[in-house]
C-alpha cells in the first residue's frame, strides 16, 4: 500500500516531462500537441479510475488547492478575523467576510499548510475547539447581519490532543451541529479534499453540500478504521473501499447534492481550473436559496438532515 | 404492536449481561470479590469502591421509571446494511449475532412513561450492542423519540453510553450527528428540557453531539467521557495520559460536565430539575 501519489501519478509526470524538454528544445509543434492530447488521455485515464485509497491520496495531495487557494480566486475583499473571543485563535480554520460576484458574505474553512512551517502552523488543518467555536461566532455574525456562509471542509478530523479534550473538543463540535442547524442564512458546504469525521461535519451542515470529484468524506479515517476493525493499519485501502468515501458513494447515499468536476489529472494539476468549475454551482446554489425566507431554510435543512440514514423496519 | 408493548426480559437474563453469574462477582474496577446479591441491591454499584457496572438499557428504564413501568416504541427499525459492509466478518453476520445476544433494538431503546410522576421520554443505550456504536437505526431511533418529545411536550432524557459512531455504516453514522443534533435544536427552541446522563464510557460521535448537547449533562462517577479515545490521544502526544485523564470528576473540574450523580441518587435528582425547569408540582404523596 503506497502513501504517495506519485506512484500513480509517475506516467503523467513523465509526460509532463517530455513536454517541457520539447518545448525547451524547440521541437516541431506538431509533436508538442500530440504530446499534449497523450497528457490529456493518460490524466484521464488514470484520474477517471482512481480506487478509493487513491482518491483519499489525491484529496491529500500536498499540491492541492486549500480553502484561502479557493478564496483567492473566487472571492474578492477577503478578510480575515481571528479568535474565538474566548481562548485563542486556532490556524486550522481560517474565517472572515469577503464577497462573492460582488455581494457580501461569510466564508470559514480548514486550512493545511503547504510547507513543514506553515503545516505545523496549520495544525495539519486539524482544529481544536477554538477553531469550532471561531467558526460558529462568525456564523452567528453572518446571521446577524444575513449574510450567505460558504464552508470549505478539509480536515483529516479534529485534532485529538491533550489540551483540546480538556477544553471541550466534542462539546464545541455537538454545539457548532445544533447552531448550524438552526441558522436562518443560507449555508453552502464544499468538501475540497478530505472530509475527516466530526472536525469536518462541524462546519458540514449545509441546505447544500457539494463535493469535489477526488475529495473523500468519512466517519473516520481509512487507517483509523483499518487499525480498528482490521487491526492492521495496512489495511487502509480495504477500509476506504468498504466506507465508501467517495464523491460517487456519497452522491448515491444522498448524502451530497452534487459532484464538481476537476480539471484533467485532479484539482491539483490546475487549481485555477478547479476554481473556475466550482464557481457556477455556488451561483445556482445562492441563488436558489436566496428566494427562500429565512424562517423556510431551517426548516428545509431539517428536512435534508432528517432523511439521513438507512434502516429497514420490522 | 411492537411499538407499544412492554418488553421485559427475566430478570435472570438481564443480569447476565451486566454480572457474570456466581454467588460472587468480581469488580472490574477494584478487582475485589464481592457478594452478588450485595451488588444487585446496591444499583449495581460496586459496594467497595463505588463502581457503576454497566447497566442494559432496559435495567436503566426500571430505574428511572416510576415502579418499573413504562412503554417502549420505535422497537421494529433494524439496520439495513447499506454499505454492504465486510471487513474480516460480514457486517450482516456481526448484527445477526449481536441480535441474539444482545437483542433486537440495536444499541439504544426509546421508552415513555412515569419519572416521580412527570411524563417523559427516555432514550437508553446498550453497550453490549456493538459497544453502543451509534448507526443509522440508533440516529432514526433517538430523532423518533426527540419528534416524539416535541409533540407530547415531554422533557427528553439521554442515557449515552458508546464507542462513538459505527464505521460499518460509514458516513451515514456520521450524519446522525448531525440529525440528532438537529432534532434537539428544535427541542430547545421549544423550551422543553432534555437531560444528558453520560455513563462509562460515552466518547467519539455520540459525545460529539448529543451527550455534550444536555441542558443538563450528568455523569456517573468515574464514566470515561472524551473525544478521542485515550490511547488515539497517546499515540498523537507520544507520552501517557495523566490519571484519571477523560473521566467525569475530570470533566467537571474542566467545566464540560454540570454534575456528577450516583446511580442511586440519580432518578431524585432528576425529578429534582424537572419539576423545576418545566414548573410541575409534585403529587400528593399516596
Ligand atoms: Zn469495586
Amino acid at each position: 500500500m503506497s502513501l504517495d501519489p506519485a506512484q500513480f501519478e509517475e506516467p503523467i509526470n513523465q509526460l509532463r516531462r517530455q513536454i517541457e524538454e520539447a518545448t525547451a528544445a524547440e521541437k516541431d509543434p506538431a509533436q508538442l500537441v500530440a504530446l499534449q492530447a497523450e497528457l490529456t488521455k493518460v490524466a484521464d485515464e488514470i484520474f477517471g479510475n482512481l480506487t478509493p485509497w487513491q482518491k483519499t491520496l489525491v484529496a491529500r495531495h500536498p499540491q492541492r488547492p486549500y480553502t484561502l487557494d479557493f478564496i483567492s480566486y473566487l472571492f474578492e475583499e477577503w478578510t480575515e478575523i481571528h479568535g474565538d473571543r474566548k481562548f485563542s485563535d486556532d490556524p486550522a480554520i481560517v474565517a472572515g467576510f469577503a464577497r462573492f460576484r460582488g455581494a457580501p458574505c461569510a466564508i470559514i474553512g480548514h486550512q493545511k499548510g503547504r510547507n513543514t512551517k506553515e503545516k505545523i502552523y496549520r495544525n495539519f488543518g486539524q482544529p481544536r475547539p477554538e477553531g469550532f467555536r471561531k467558526a460558529l461566532r462568525v456564523m452567528k455574525l453572518a446571521e446577524k447581519f444575513n449574510l450567505p456562509i460558504f464552508t470549505f471542509i478539509d480536515t483529516q478530523g479534529a485534532y485529538p490532543g491533550l489540551g483540546a479534550e480538556e477544553r471541550g473538543q466534542a462539546e464545541a463540535i455537538a454545539v457548532n451541529l445544533r447552531e448550524m442547524a438552526m441558522l436562518s442564512v443560507p449555508v453552502i458546504v464544499i468538501v475540497i479534499g478530505e472530509g475527516g469525521s466530526g472536525g469536518a461535519l462541524a462546519l458540514g451542515v449545509g441546505d447544500r453540500v457539494f463535493m469535489l470529484e477526488h475529495a473523500v468524506y468519512s466517519v473516520i479515517s481509512p487507517e483509523g478504521c483499518a487499525a480498528i476493525l482490521w487491526k492492521n493499519p495496512s489495511a487502509a485501502a480495504e477500509a476506504a473501499a468498504a466506507m465508501r468515501i467517495t464523491a460517487i458513494d456519497l452522491k448515491r447515499l444522498n448524502i451530497i447534492d452534487d459532484i464538481v468536476p476537476e480539471p484533467n489529472g485532479g484539482a491539483h494539476a490546475d487549481p485555477a481550473r478547479a476554481a473556475e468549475l466550482l464557481a457556477p454551482y455556488l451561483e445556482k446554489a445562492l441563488k436558489e436559496l436566496q428566494k427562500l425566507k429565512p424562517a423556510a431554510l431551517p426548516e428545509e435543512r431539517y428536512k435534508k438532515f432528517r432523511k439521513m440514514g438507512v434502516f429497514e423496519k420490522g | 404492536m411492537a411499538w407499544f408493548r412492554k418488553e421485559k426480559k427475566p430478570k435472570e437474563a438481564v443480569e447476565k449481561v451486566a454480572i457474570p453469574e456466581g454467588l460472587w462477582v468480581k469488580c472490574d474496577d477494584c478487582k475485589e470479590i464481592v457478594y452478588r446479591k450485595e451488588v444487585e441491591q446496591n444499583f449495581n454499584v460496586c459496594p467497595k469502591c463505588n463502581y457503576h457496572f454497566r447497566l442494559t438499557a432496559r435495567e436503566r428504564f426500571e430505574i428511572l421509571f416510576d415502579d418499573g413501568k413504562y412503554k417502549e416504541f420505535a422497537g421494529d427499525i433494524r439496520s439495513g446494511d447499506p454499505l454492504e459492509f465486510r471487513d474480516t466478518k460480514r457486517y450482516r453476520d456481526r448484527l445477526k449475532v449481536y441480535e441474539l445476544r444482545v437483542g433486537k433494538g440495536d444499541a439504544v431503546l426509546c421508552a415513555e412513561g412515569k419519572l416521580d410522576g412527570i411524563s417523559v421520554v427516555v432514550c437508553a443505550m446498550e453497550y453490549a450492542f456493538m459497544g453502543g456504536s451509534m448507526g443509522s437505526v440508533v440516529g432514526e431511533k433517538i430523532t423518533i423519540a426527540a419528534e416524539r418529545a416535541l409533540e407530547k411536550k415531554e422533557p427528553l432524557l439521554i442515557v449515552s453510553t458508546s464507542g462513538g459512531a459505527r464505521m460499518q455504516e460509514g458516513i451515514l453514522s456520521l450524519m446522525q450527528m448531525a440529525k440528532i443534533s438537529a432534532a434537539l435544536a428544535r427541542l430547545a427552541e421549544a423550551r422543553l428540557p432534555y437531560v444528558s446522563i453520560l455513563t462509562d464510557p460515552t466518547t467519539g460521535g455520540v459525545t460529539a453531539s448529543y451527550a455534550m448537547l444536555g441542558d443538563l449533562n450528568i455523569a456517573e462517577p468515574k464514566a470515561l467521557i472524551g473525544f478521542a479515545g485515550p490511547r488515539v490521544i497517546e499515540q498523537t502526544i507520544r507520552q501517557t495520559l495523566p490519571e484519571g485523564f477523560q473521566r467525569a470528576e475530570f470533566l467537571v473540574e474542566h467545566g464540560m460536565v454540570d454534575l456528577i450523580t450516583p446511580r442511586s441518587e440519580m432518578k431524585p435528582a432528576l425529578a429534582r430539575f424537572l419539576r423545576m425547569f418545566t414548573g410541575k408540582k409534585r403529587e400528593a404523596a399516596s
